[in-house]
């Protein structure tokens, strides 16, 4: 029994040495080290020649604060957040609702639903330019057809926003479709035919059996979707770079705008502390509070 | 097995180096043109230098603009940097002459550099030390389109002062002709107006109070005036629709089509407006016209006064000597005339200009060669950082986000923080 026992010891821990160094390595370089250097850097007045070496303490932070446009970027990644959450998933939800079942065309509805999650999110930025595109776009042409004059919604501080919504709505309630369709179809049938010889019917099924079997994957779904809003770059760039006048800046594009375009490594460095900062805050109390059980 | 392979690989680290050094030096030349036509002609200039110095070989390689900038510090600080780079002179030269990843050329080119223009040579030099040579200026004014203003019964060579401006905005809109064209989204474009209502209000003394926070630095009334001055202009709507969506290149695409009558453009435009055109033809020259900046009551600047750039190159810190070679060889009277005939370039070499291709073109050589004062472009003067502020707030006042006050004030902080 012992020895047993010590055997069984002996082999975690020769599984710990194995796997864990590479592992550690790994998380210590790329993502440990680069964190740690980014706090020290944003500490600095430093245009990223040579050794940082004028030191100004927290005041990059203070000017990352002051700046109007990273309270507007601040906004907007919370109305990010917000459109996922409230039109995004419903969608997506509702759509697996239906997909999930086996008719003629649902195989072929979800590929085209999927479809713009596997675009590169440069292509799509530029594909939806030209779609805005007020003068020569393909909203341009559907006004024409009334006679009315289109309107250059990435032109507008008003409607740079809301037109960059849309694309990302588009872009990714596929994938959280699928998710959705994969929990569905791993679902226990099981117990949605016991419901419904209980006889539960049409809105009541999905209400009372098959969205509460659905509630880990759509915190996980709710994960991704606030993790992917925070860390949302590449479609912003290629549509409006942020603006205009600042309008459209997430926090990552404010980061790559006025820290990696103006050389100034501190206060980028800064914003970078701040983002880490809120996606490991955000990260860690979700999965204590919400996704416990997995 | 093992043993073979050691042994090649001894032989060949032996062999190797002594044989690169018997072959060649290479000139690492890295550059941000994106015009075909005229990296075609440098490509044969390399190829000429390469056949009149036997072992040197040119390596050319290019990087946009925009990306360009992004990585010039982590490019320059690495093992493996490019020996010549572009440069706009100013204060990203200055602190990259700081961080002391640029050689230092004075001798290296010695009395050269009397044979081309002082003033761009100037902007070159930091601390009585050269650092780079200019091959190209620029001058900033407004082109237009004679036919459409034609239409509207504006002249444009009696356009001297901003109302007068004003005044044919106002006649272009009556006659449903868009005034004006401007790359918006770039927000560098929107910033010519104010710094070139500063060059004139201001002058050069205007300027360098600034630059020593003198009469309350950016945010005094010169500056002040300027953003007033400016959003006289912007309430009178003179931009096509949608003008903050436009990237640069569309508008100067815009302009060569024939659907604004003006742009307010940097003179290397008179070429890049045809091959931006849809048509590739752009306005020809029995179209095409330019008025200097107009000037304004009161003002100290000297209506001779331009606004504009400096380009050049700079040798970064351990390139071989060839590097310099090169540049003068790419600086020589020669190649400065074969780009002049070509329209690409106002030409720094001494009396290069008189092989300007078109009236156009030796009429802003004229211009440049008339100025006292020729301010180099704002965002690039005043280094990576403050000059972006600068394209921020001026692109506010454009889009009616800031007033000239709130501008000028963003603008003073960003100088005080520094770059």
């Amino acid at each position: 029994m012992r020895t047993a026992s010590r055997g069984r010891d002996t082999s975690k821990w020769a599984a710990i040495l194995l796997f864990l160094p590479p592992a550690l390595l790994l998380f210590s370089i790329f993502v440990v080290l680069p964190a740690g250097e980014a706090g020290w850097y944003s500490a600095f007045n430093w245009n990223g020649f040579g050794r940082p070496t004028r030191w100004i303490g927290f005041d990059n932070y203070r000017f990352v604060f002051d700046n109007r446009a990273f309270g507007t970027a601040i906004a907007n990644n919370l109305l990010v957040i917000v459109v996922s959450l409230v039109v995004q998933l419903p969608l997506a939800l509702t759509l697996a609702l239906i997909l999930a079942e086996r008719f003629r065309g649902a195989v072929a509805l979800r590929m085209l639903f999927f479809l713009p999650y596997i675009l590169a999110e440069i292509a799509t930025g530029m594909i939806f330019s030209f779609v805005y595109d007020g003068n020569y776009g393909l909203l341009a042409a559907i006004y024409g057809w009334f006679g009315a004059e289109a309107p250059h919604l990435l032109a507008s501080p008003a409607t740079a926003m809301p037109a960059i919504l849309v694309v990302i709505v588009w872009k990714y309630f596929g994938f959280h479709m699928m998710l959705f369709i994969a929990a569905l179809q791993g679902m226990d049938r099981g117990v949605v035919e016991a419901a419904r010889i209980d006889g539960a019917t049409g809105w009541q099924l999905q209400r009372h059996v098959v969205i509460p079997l659905l509630h880990p994957t759509i915190r996980l779904s709710v994960f991704f979707a606030v993790v992917g809003s925070l860390q949302l770059f590449d479609l912003v760039m290629p549509l409006t770079r942020g603006g205009p006048a600042d309008s459209s800046h997430t926090i990552v594009s404010f980061l790559y705008t006025f820290g990696v375009m103006r050389m100034r490594v501190g206060f980028g460095s800064a914003v970078g502390v701040i983002l880490f900062v809120i996606c490991a805050t955000f990260a860690f109390t979700y999965k204590r509070w919400f996704m416990r059980d997995e | 097995m093992a043993i073979t392979r050691r042994v090649l690989l001894t032989t060949a680290a032996l062999t190797l180096p002594a044989r690169f050094a018997a072959a060649e030096t290479v000139v690492k030349w890295l550059h941000i043109e994106a015009n075909p036509a005229q990296v075609k002609i440098w490509e044969e200039v390399a190829r000429d230098f390469e056949a009149k110095n036997p072992g040197v070989k040119i390596e050319m390689s290019f990087l946009e603009n925009e990306a360009y900038k992004a990585k010039a510090p982590t490019l320059l600080q690495s093992k493996d940097r490019p020996h010549i780079i572009y440069s706009w002179a100013g204060g990203v030269l200055k602190s990259q002459v700081e961080a002391g990843v640029l050689e230092d050329i004075t001798n290296a080119v010695g009395d050269y550099k009397d044979r081309l223009s002082p003033a761009a040579v100037a902007a070159f030099t930091v601390d009585g030390h050269l650092y780079g040579l200019p091959h190209t200026v620029s001058q900033v004014g407004f082109m237009f389109n004679n036919e459409l203003f034609a239409k509207a019964g504006v002249d444009g060579a009696k356009i001297a002062t901003w109302d007068d401006l004003l005044e044919a905005v106002r006649k272009l809109k009556a006659a449903s002709v868009t005034p004006i064209v401007v790359g918006g989204a770039d927000k560098w474009p929107l910033h010519f107006y104010w710094t070139h209502l500063a060059v004139r209000i201001g002058g050069k003394a205007g300027f360098q109070a600034a630059l020593k926070g003198e009469n309350g630095g950016f945010e005094g009334p010169v500056f002040q005036r300027s953003g007033e001055l400016f959003k006289q202009l912007v309430d009178m709507q003179p931009f096509q629709t949608g003008f903050l969506g436009f990237k640069n290149p569309d508008a100067v695409g815009y302009f060569g089509d024939g659907k604004a009558s003006m742009i307010l453009a940097i003179s290397s435009f008179y070429h890049t407006q045809r091959a931006l055109s849809a048509s590739k033809n752009g306005i020809g020259d029995d179209k095409i016209g330019w008025f200097n900046f107009p000037t304004v009551p009161g003002g100290k600047g000297d209506p001779a006064d331009t606004l504009g750039g400096m380009n050049g190159w700079l040798v970064t810190k351990g390139a071989p000597k060839e590097a310099v070679g090169f540049i003068k060889h790419f600086i020589s009277e020669d190649v400065q005339k074969r780009l002049a005939a070509g329209n690409y370039i106002i030409p720094t070499y001494k009396g290069a200009e008189s092989g300007l291709g078109s009236d156009f073109m030796r009429n802003i050589a004229r211009n440049i060669a008339a100025s006292k004062y020729h301010q180099n472009f704002y965002d690039q003067d005043l280094g990576p950082n403050v000059g972006r502020v600068v394209n921020d707030a001026t692109a506010e006042i454009g889009g009616g986000t800031m007033t000239p006050k709130q501008a000028a004030k963003a603008i003073q902080d960003a100088y005080v923080q520094g770059n």
